[in-house]
């Protein structure tokens, strides 16, 4: 994996230039309920952490709503899961199509051997992944989703078994807000993760400790408080995992007692010195799996801390200060064994905590290419083609998939088992996102999405400068437009200097008088057909949101 | 698993270039064979600086009739310029130049200065933001463009870009827009051709250390991260940054004046080797619809410091490209969306009007006054407007053609059709430029009968070639073309029947290569 090519891009490099600004560093706030106020910036916030984007109409739904409530609302999904990938692909260069898979349904119960077919499903379901993602309703799931991606790491790319792909992907989302514990187990037989970190070929007589590595160093236990688990212990836990096979046409993975190891397993003193007994038969498997975890989750300080870390570090902030560990941290990491590793909880007390509103914790994520891109498309509600049209459609997300890959995050292709060095890489972290490479991308990407757009298929993906705009409360003013548009956009306020200079120097094109603009617009209204009137308005607009969308403070959320 | 190989896999290339059309594909199709093949851009080392004074500029009190007082003061007595405080002009007794702006007489009594009278186009529109947009993009009044001309212009000479760029044929931003936003001028068909600058202090900060302050919170930790990087990366920020480090010692500008900051840095640019074409610099508060003047000295108070301005940084400027030694590489034109009307309003101001007056500037310039001074007819109303002489497209055409060498397939690509060659620059300068002289005094267009009631007969002489006349309106609409065609080099009548058209003054515009004339003709009951 090429984690290390990553690093070595400009981004670490550059650090060292970089002059940090003096900031009023810490907050002793905690996760005692926030009482504040309830505006229109906590609604925002709260939005732009949970979900992609903070879409107006989602904005003013939850201003009616208390913090509770909204928090609630966000964690209890009712929502129904996404209808699956479809076939859209050319099976042309196959040996064996699927050609009893008709065009346009979907392709996730057939069983189908030949490589051609296995990545094209795969392309599929990521470019399906972020029409969803794109169009998700309004809670938390797609965030988390991404979440655990993240920190249950696994390529696609491992596989040509689209199957896999999707089963997999579909255990994430399913549980998205499930049991920590659980998942953790589920993911250690996943067909998937099987293949990915070679728990398919591990056996008796010679075991591949990959997995067995990784489960502890980076799905449960972290290797922050050295030493947590020894050398052995990744020796013993991997003849525990001995045995567990893939079977494509079922689309399962099942235990094969014969590549089993059936001896004692013995820990170190990490573990107590915990034996797991060698088990034998069909369920020697599942029965020692459960003992594996029973004994790695009695490390609960460490499994909790762990993820409770990585929770902050995805909702919050990715510095976390002493105060921040005592105040957060730790009773939060108490509240998720007391829940007996039950997740929602523990993230509902984080979202409706002082911390997470503590004005210092807000705006100070830098958004992943994700976040960046789909958080794009859903504020300014960029309309993909149709479901029913699946070629244009899937066509359109391939061009959006191709933009976050240039921007370093493609859904289901982490770099490496480590996830995203944005996420676990000290001291930069979030800042990795942003280099000398994806900074200027990042910014093609929005000047194209305004100004021209990206054509596939006839399908034109663009934002709508003169439907966003209408959206907002008053664009007959220039003061009150451009203050939605800011609170939408951006979570730093702009002085008073700055804004007068972007309402005079665009939207007044150089002149003093709010009416210059008020007259376009209400020409515009009264004549929508009006080529020129449109033109007069439409070019402002739009030089209005390129303007904003490529400064830097749009990179934060 | 490698993850390239899995990307190329996933994305397939023959789709590609269609999807990041607009986008960087440098990386996906490095092919400097075929950016030499196609390479057809000329060989100069010519800057154009353009100056936009926005709001509309009042044209008649920047460069005053002086053959006409009587009828100026008339009809703007509250605002008019005395007339012993007009600047005189070498070699032209019957116009002058605004008492504010003493730097500019003094560069063109040095040669290095020409004025192109009543520019504007037909169909005038009023409205500030229609105007600039047509103005910026070189369309038609009634024509929708969404690209600007000198943005056409650059993509002519510089295919594809930003694709490819920079590259060893341009490698530096072939445009810099000084200050905050793109200019629809600069927007080529595909892309923006200026650099791209992200910050509204952005440019000064690349040239000058400054940096924005960053809320004291982490949100400010974090943008202050994200800026720096921006910083860094600004399309072509190194060349413009190093180029600027190049030029270590300039003249002084005069302190507290918008443009001359802005002039400041392009002279430094320019001295720095940036092989940039175009610059615009622009600064406002042209729209003075009321005290314009002073109340009791017209010559000072709002106009007279935005002339003063003007006048003072153009003047520092040109001093400072003198001193070192890259004047004969730079001409500077200004614009404005509209001038004003002819007659004052009674809040000592004047209201949105048509035409007025271009400045150039240059060692290269070809000096003198283009066109005459505007006709003020007497008893004119608060609509009466200022027809135009030029359309202010000759201008831009006249320039890529002589000091951009421009060929006449670029002429017609950037500017849509063709557009009469002024002589605006020296001869020489690109060989191929003809010597036009230029005859706009001697009275080449007349009516008889005048005043008329419904017919006078035109007559006019021309040297062979295109003629066009046209009948414009008070408003500067044209209301009717009486010739459009190629005749002979003589003397031709022609009749104007001017049934169905009100009352009033009108004007007789005649075309003919680089010549034009207009004659103020009224029509009676």
């Amino acid at each position: 994996m090429n984690r290390r090519t990553f690093l070595t891009a400009s981004g670490l490099k550059r650090k060292s230039r970089i002059v940090s600004a003096a900031y009023t560093g810490r907050t002793s706030s905690g996760i005692a309920p926030y009482t504040g106020p309830w505006t229109s910036n906590e609604v925002i916030h709260l939005l732009k952490r949970t979900m992609f984007g903070a879409k107006p109409v989602d904005i003013r739904y939850f201003e009616g709503k208390t913090l509770d409530d909204a928090v609630d609302e966000l964690l209890n999904i009712t929502s129904p899961l996404p209808e699956p990938p479809v076939k859209e692909y050319d099976t042309s260069e196959a040996q064996t199509p699927d050609s009893n898979v008709d065009a346009g349904t979907t392709w996730i119960n057939d069983h189908n051997e030949d490589d051609k077919i296995g990545w094209a499903r795969k392309n599929s379901l990521k470019k399906w992944w972020v029409g969803v993602m794109i169009n998700q309703p309004r809670n938390i799931r797609e965030k988390m989703i991404m979440f655990w991606h993240n920190h249950f790491a696994t390529e696609m790319a491992s596989t040509s078994n689209g199957r896999y792909a999707y089963k997999h992907h579909s255990m994430l989302r399913s549980d998205a807000l499930g049991n920590f514990k659980s998942l953790a187990r589920a993911i250690t037989v996943d067909p998937l993760m099987l293949v990915y970190q070679n728990g398919e070929k591990n056996q008796k007589g010679a075991p591949d400790e990959n997995f067995a590595r990784e489960l502890q160093e980076l799905f449960t236990l972290g290797k922050e408080n050295n030493p947590n688990y020894s050398e052995d212990d990744v020796k013993a836990a991997a003849r525990v995992l001995t045995g567990w096979r893939n079977d494509p046409e079922t689309n399962t993975s099942y235990f094969d007692p014969e590549r089993h190891d059936t001896g004692n397993k013995t820990f170190s003193s990490f573990y107590n010195h915990t034996t797991i007994t060698g088990r034998t038969g069909p369920s020697a498997g599942d029965e020692e799996l459960n003992d594996l975890m029973d004994m790695i989750f009695s490390k609960g300080r460490e499994a909790s801390e762990y993820i409770v870390k990585e929770l902050y570090r995805w909702f919050v902030y990715y510095e976390i200060d002493d105060a921040a560990r005592v105040n957060v941290i730790e009773p939060l990491a108490m509240m998720l064994r007391n829940a007996n590793w039950e997740i929602k909880p523990v993230v509902s007390a984080l979202l409706k905590s002082e911390h997470f509103f503590d004005p210092l914790n807000q705006g100070c994520l830098i958004k992943s290419p994700v976040d960046f891109l789909v958080g794009l498309c859903r504020e300014f509600d960029v309309a993909l083609p149709d479901q029913g049209d699946y070629a244009t459609r899937y066509s359109t997300l391939e061009g959006l998939l191709y933009q976050l890959d240039l921007l370093q995050q493609s859904p289901g292709d982490p770099p490496s088992v480590s996830g995203w060095p944005a996420y676990y890489q000290i001291p930069s972290f979030h800042e990795l996102w942003i280099n000398n490479d994806t900074y200027p991308r990042r910014t093609q990407f929005t000047d194209t999405m305004v100004y021209h757009g990206f054509t596939r298929l006839g399908f034109e993906l663009k934002i709508d400068a003169i439907a966003f705009t209408r959206s907002l409360s008053n664009p007959g003013d220039p003061k009150a437009l451009l203050s939605d548009v800011l609170d939408v956009l951006y979570r730093i306020t702009l002085s008073d200097t700055a804004k007068e200079q972007l309402k005079r120097d665009i939207l007044l094109t150089g002149q003093t008088s709010d009416y210059y603009w008020t007259n376009a617009w209400n020409t515009y209204i009264a004549n929508p057909s009006d080529m020129m009137a449109y033109q007069t308005v439409y070019s402002r607009l739009n030089e209005l949101y390129r303007y904003l969308l490529a400064l830097p403070e749009y990179q934060l959320s | 698993m490698k993850r390239r190989a899995f990307l190329r896999h996933t994305v397939p290339a023959a789709i590609l270039p269609a999807f990041v059309n607009g986008q960087t594909i440098t990386a996906l199709s490095p092919s400097p064979l075929l950016n030499m093949l196609t390479n057809f851009t000329t060989e100069t080392d010519h800057v154009l600086v353009i100056i936009q004074m926005n709001g509309g500029n009042d044209g008649l009190n920047m460069v005053i009739p002086r053959d006409n007082y009587s009828g100026y003061f008339n009809a703007r007595s509250n605002i008019a310029i005395p007339e012993n405080k007009i600047l005189a002009l070498q070699g032209n007794a019957k116009t002058g130049l605004h008492p504010a702006m003493t730097g500019i007489q003094q560069l063109y009594n040095d040669g290095k200065a020409a004025i192109v009278q009543s520019a504007g186009y037909p169909q005038p529109n009023l409205s500030h933001f229609r105007s600039t947009d047509i103005w910026m993009s070189g369309s038609d009044s009634e024509e929708v463009v969404d690209t600007g001309w000198v943005g056409r212009y650059l993509n002519y000479e510089f295919p594809n870009f930003p694709n490819g760029y920079p590259n060893a044929v341009m490698p530096d931003p072939p445009a810099i827009q000084i200050g905050a936003v793109s200019s629809l001028t600069f927007h080529g068909p595909s892309m923006g051709m200026a650099m791209s600058i992200t910050n509204p202090t952005s440019f000064y900060s690349i040239v000058d250390d400054v940096q924005d302050p960053a809320p004291a919170t982490r949100a400010g930790k974090e943008l202050t991260y994200v800026r720096e990087i921006a910083r860094q990366t600004e399309l072509f920020a190194t060349s413009v940054k190093r180029a600027a480090s190049k030029t270590t010692q300039q003249l002084p500008y005069p302190e507290n004046n918008r443009l001359a900051e802005q002039l400041k840095i392009v002279a430094r640019l320019v001295k720095g080797g940036l092989k940039t074409r175009v610059y615009m610099v622009s600064y406002n508060g042209f729209d003075t619809h009321s005290m314009q003047t002073d109340q009791a000295d017209t010559t000072i108070g709002k106009h007279a410091d935005l002339l003063k301005e003007l006048s003072d940084s153009v003047k520092a400027f040109q001093d400072d490209l003198a001193f070192m030694g890259v004047e004969d590489r730079v001409i500077t034109f200004t614009f404005s969306e509209f001038g004003r009307r002819i007659k004052s309003n009674f809040s000592i101001g004047t209201d949105h009007g048509v035409a007025a007056p271009m400045l150039v500037f240059g060692s290269k310039v070809q000096n003198g006054i283009l066109g005459k001074n505007p006709d003020i007819p007497s008893g004119i109303s608060v609509h009466d407007n200022i027809p135009h002489q030029y359309d202010y497209r000759s201008v831009y055409a006249s320039i890529l053609e002589q000091w951009f060498c421009a060929d006449t397939v670029a002429l017609q690509s950037v500017l849509l059709k063709n557009f009469q060659s002024l002589p605006l620059i020296q001869n020489g300068v690109c060989s191929n430029i003809n010597d036009v002289n230029q005859n706009a005094e001697a009275s080449l267009i007349f009516n008889y009968p005048n005043p008329f009631t419904t017919s006078t007969q035109v007559k006019y002489t021309v040297r062979s070639g295109h003629v066009l006349v046209q009948v414009i309106d008070g408003m500067g609409r044209v209301v009717k073309i009486l010739v459009d065609k190629v005749q002979d080099g003589n003397t031709h009548t022609i009749s104007f029947d001017s049934t169905g058209l009100a009352t009033g003054v009108y004007y007789l515009r005649l075309q003919n290569g680089a010549l034009q004339q207009v004659r103020p003709i009224l029509k009676v009951r």
